[in-house]
C-alpha cells in the first residue's frame, strides 16, 4: 500500500517535470494549442465547416477570396475553407494510424530480434537494413502503387515504410538492457524471458519510443501530403491538403490562393508536429538528444 | 596496412551487396501481388488473346515465378534490366538516360547545402544565443517542415508567373544550351537543397558547441593560434564526424525527394520515370528504378564509412 502510493506519487513527480519542461518555451504552448484547434477541427468538421466540403456548385467555381468563401472556391465551385477543414481529418489520421503501425510492428520486430538473437536476429534486422536502403518517401510511393490509393492503403504505405526506424532503435534498446544487471539477477532468480522483457525491457524502451513517434508524426503527414500530391494518395473527392495543391496548381496564375493556402496548413502542421517533438525529447530524456 | 579499418569497409561491401539482393528478392515478391496484367494494360481492351499472349511470351511472363526472378538477377550482373512493355526499350538505357537530368539535380543541391549548411551552422554556434543563432534556428526548423511540392508552386509562382525572372518549368540538356539549362535549374535545385541546408546547420551547430569547450581547444587558444585555424582544424575537423553521418542520411533523402521535384518542374529525371511508370503500370521499370534508388543509398552509406576514415586517423589506423 505504501509502496503504491510512493511510486504513484513518484510517477506524478515525473508528470509534472514534464510537463513544466515541455511547457516552459512560449513557442511550444503556441504549437500545441494550434495542434489542438486542428485536432478540434477534424473531429467536429461538419460543425465548424461553413459548407459541404463535396457539394459542387460549377456557377460559383473559382470565386476570389470573400466573405461567403474566406479562401474563395476552387474549380468545382467548392468552398476551399470547408475543405481545408475536412483535410485535417486526412492528416491527423494518416499521421496518427501510420505512426501507431510502424511503432508497434517496429517494436514487436525490433524487441523480438533483440531479445531472441542469432538467427532471427540477422534475418529481421537485413530485411530492416534492406528497406532502409530505399528512401522513405520512395518506399511509401512503392507501397502505395502496389496496395492501390485511398485512405486505407495510404496509411498502411506510410506506415511500413516507417517500420525499421522503431525496430532499429527498439532492438539498440533491447540489446543494452539485455546486458544490465537487473536482468541477469532476474535470470538468477528464475523469472523468464517473457516476463524479464515485459517488466524491465519495455519499459525501459517507452520514452525513445514516444519521443520518436511525436517526431515521426509530421513526417508521416508530409509523406501523405506528397503521396495525394503526386496523385497516388488519397482518392478524390477526399479532401486532402497535398491533392488541394496538385488541384490547384493548375490554375496558378489565375488563382493561386486554390494551391497556396492548402500548403500554408500542411507546412503549420508538420513544424508543430516537430517542434513538440523536439521538446516532447528534451522534456522526456534529453541524452537522446543528438541520436534522435 | 591490413588495419581493421580496411577490414571495415570491406565487410561493409560486402553487406551492401547482400542487403541489395534482398531489396531485389523483397521488390520482387511484393510486385508479384500486384493485381492486373501489364501486357494487358499496354495492349489496351481491344487486344486479342493471341497477340496478349504473344507478347506475354515475348516479355518471359509466361515463366515460373522463380524462373522471372532469376533471370532478373542474372540480367543485373550482365547491366541488363530487361525491357519495358510500354516505352518499348531496354530499361538499362532508358535508366542510363534518365539518371543525367536526377544527378544534375540532387548534386548541385547537396553541394550548395554542404557550404552552406556548414557556414550557418558554423556561424550559429560561434554566436551561441544571439541573434544570428536564434535566426539561423528558426529558418533550419521552418526548412525542414517545409513540404517541398508546396515551396515549388511557391517559387514557380513567385519567380516564374509574376516576376517573369525564370522559367515555369521544363528541362535543357546542358549540351544544347547551358545557359538555358542553368536557368531551368535554378528553382528545383533551390528547393531541394533548403530541407539538407536546414538539417546540416541544425547538426554542425549541436556538434560545434559539442567539442567548443574541449580542452584541446583552450589549449590550442593558449599556444597562440589563430581564430580560424582553432575553428577550421580543431573545433570543425574534430564536429565533423556527426555532420558526415548525417550527410550520408540526407543524400538518400534527397535522392528520394527528387521524385517529387521532377514531377512539378517536369525534369526527365528517374522519379519522373518512376511516376509515370507507376501510372501505365509498368511495374518492371518501377522496380529497377527502386533498385538503382537503393544502390545509390547503399553508396553514399559506403562513402559515408570511407570518409570516416579520412577524417579521423584514430578510426583509420585502429589496429
Amino acid at each position: 500500500m505504501n509502496a503504491g502510493n510512493k511510486r504513484n506519487s513518484g510517477n506524478a513527480k515525473k508528470a509534472r517535470r514534464f510537463f513544466r519542461i515541455l511547457f516552459a518555451r512560449k513557442e511550444i504552448v503556441l504549437c500545441i494549442a494550434i495542434l489542438l484547434i486542428m485536432v478540434f477541427c477534424a473531429i467536429f468538421a461538419p460543425f465548424v465547416a461553413p459548407y459541404n466540403p463535396y457539394k459542387q456548385d460549377l456557377t460559383m467555381s473559382l470565386q476570389p477570396m470573400s466573405a461567403q468563401h474566406i479562401f474563395g472556391t476552387d474549380q468545382l465551385g467548392r468552398d476551399l475553407l470547408s475543405r481545408i477543414i475536412y483535410g485535417t481529418r486526412v492528416s491527423f489520421s494518416v499521421g496518427i494510424v501510420a505512426v501507431a503501425i510502424a511503432g508497434s510492428v517496429g517494436m514487436i520486430l525490433g524487441l523480438t530480434a533483440g531479445v531472441a538473437g542469432g538467427f532471427v536476429d540477422s534475418i529481421i534486422m537485413r530485411v530492416m537494413d534492406a528497406m532502409m536502403s530505399i528512401p522513405m518517401i520512395i518506399l511509401a510511393i512503392f507501397l502505395g502503387s502496389i496496395l492501390g490509393k485511398g485512405l486505407g492503403n495510404v496509411m498502411l504505405a506510410v506506415g511500413i515504410s516507417m517500420i525499421p526506424g522503431y525496430a532499429r532503435l527498439m532492438r539498440g534498446q533491447a540489446l543494452t538492457i539485455r546486458e544490465s544487471d537487473y536482468i541477469t539477477a532476474g535470470i538468477i532468480c528464475g523469472a523468464s524471458t517473457l516476463r524479464n522483457v515485459i517488466t524491465h525491457i519495455v519499459p525501459n524502451c517507452v520514452s525513445p519510443i514516444i519521443v520518436l513517434m511525436t517526431m515521426n508524426l509530421g513526417n508521416a503527414v508530409l509523406a501523405e501530403a506528397g503521396l495525394s500530391f503526386l496523385g497516388l494518395g488519397i482518392n478524390p473527392p477526399m479532401a486532402s491538403w497535398g491533392g488541394m495543391v496538385s488541384d490547384g496548381n493548375t490554375f496558378l496564375n489565375t488563382n493561386p490562393v486554390i494551391a497556396i493556402v492548402p500548403g500554408i496548413f500542411v507546412f503549420l502542421i508538420v513544424l508543430c508536429f516537430n517542434m513538440v517533438g523536439d521538446a516532447v525529447r528534451d522534456a522526456l530524456d534529453p541524452r537522446l538528444r543528438g541520436t534522435l | 596496412m591490413k588495419s581493421k579499418f580496411v577490414k571495415m569497409i570491406l565487410k561493409r561491401v560486402i553487406q551492401s551487396v547482400i542487403i541489395l539482393l534482398l531489396v531485389t528478392l523483397m521488390v520482387f515478391l511484393v510486385m508479384q501481388t500486384i493485381p492486373g496484367d501489364p501486357i494487358q494494360i499496354f495492349l489496351g481492351p481491344t487486344a486479342t488473346k493471341e497477340q496478349i499472349e504473344h507478347y506475354t511470351k515475348l516479355f518471359g511472363y509466361d515463366q515460373p515465378v522463380l524462373v522471372q526472378y532469376g533471370r532478373w538477377i542474372l540480367g543485373l550482373f550482365r547491366g541488363e534490366m530487361g525491357r519495358s512493355v510500354t516505352l518499348q526499350k531496354e530499361i538499362s538505357e532508358v535508366i542510363f538516360q534518365r539518371l543525367g537530368a536526377t544527378l544534375m539535380v540532387v548534386l548541385p543541391s547537396f553541394i550548395l547545402a554542404v557550404i552552406f549548411g556548414v557556414t550557418f551552422g558554423v556561424a550559429a554556434a560561434l554566436n551561441r544565443g544571439k541573434l544570428i543563432d536564434s535566426v539561423v534556428s528558426f529558418v533550419a526548423n521552418t526548412g525542414m517542415a517545409m513540404p517541398l511540392f508546396w515551396l515549388g508552386i511557391l517559387c514557380i509562382y513567385f519567380f516564374a508567373l509574376k516576376l517573369h525572372i525564370l522559367p515555369v518549368q521544363g528541362f535543357v540538356p546542358p549540351t544544347k544550351d547551358l545557359a538555358e539549362c542553368i536557368r531551368h535549374l535554378i528553382i528545383p535545385v533551390g528547393i531541394l537543397s533548403l530541407g539538407p541546408l536546414a538539417s546540416f546547420t541544425r547538426q554542425t551547430r549541436s556538434a560545434m558547441l559539442e567539442v567548443i569547450r574541449q580542452d584541446y581547444v583552450r589549449t590550442a587558444q593558449a599556444k597562440g593560434l589563430s581564430r580560424w585555424d582553432i575553428i577550421l582544424k580543431h573545433q570543425l575537423r574534430n564536429a565533423l564526424i556527426p555532420i558526415v553521418t548525417v550527410m550520408g542520411g540526407a543524400l538518400g533523402h534527397m535522392i528520394g525527394s527528387t521524385v517529387v521535384i521532377e514531377s512539378i518542374f517536369v525534369i526527365p529525371g528517374l522519379g519522373n520515370l518512376m511516376i509515370t511508370a507507376i501510372k501505365s503500370k509498368d511495374f518492371m521499370v518501377v522496380q529497377n528504378v527502386v533498385l538503382i534508388l537503393a544502390a545509390a543509398v547503399c553508396f553514399c552509406n559506403l562513402t559515408v564509412d570511407l570518409l570516416y576514415g579520412i577524417i579521423d586517423p584514430r578510426i583509420r589506423d585502429s589496429k
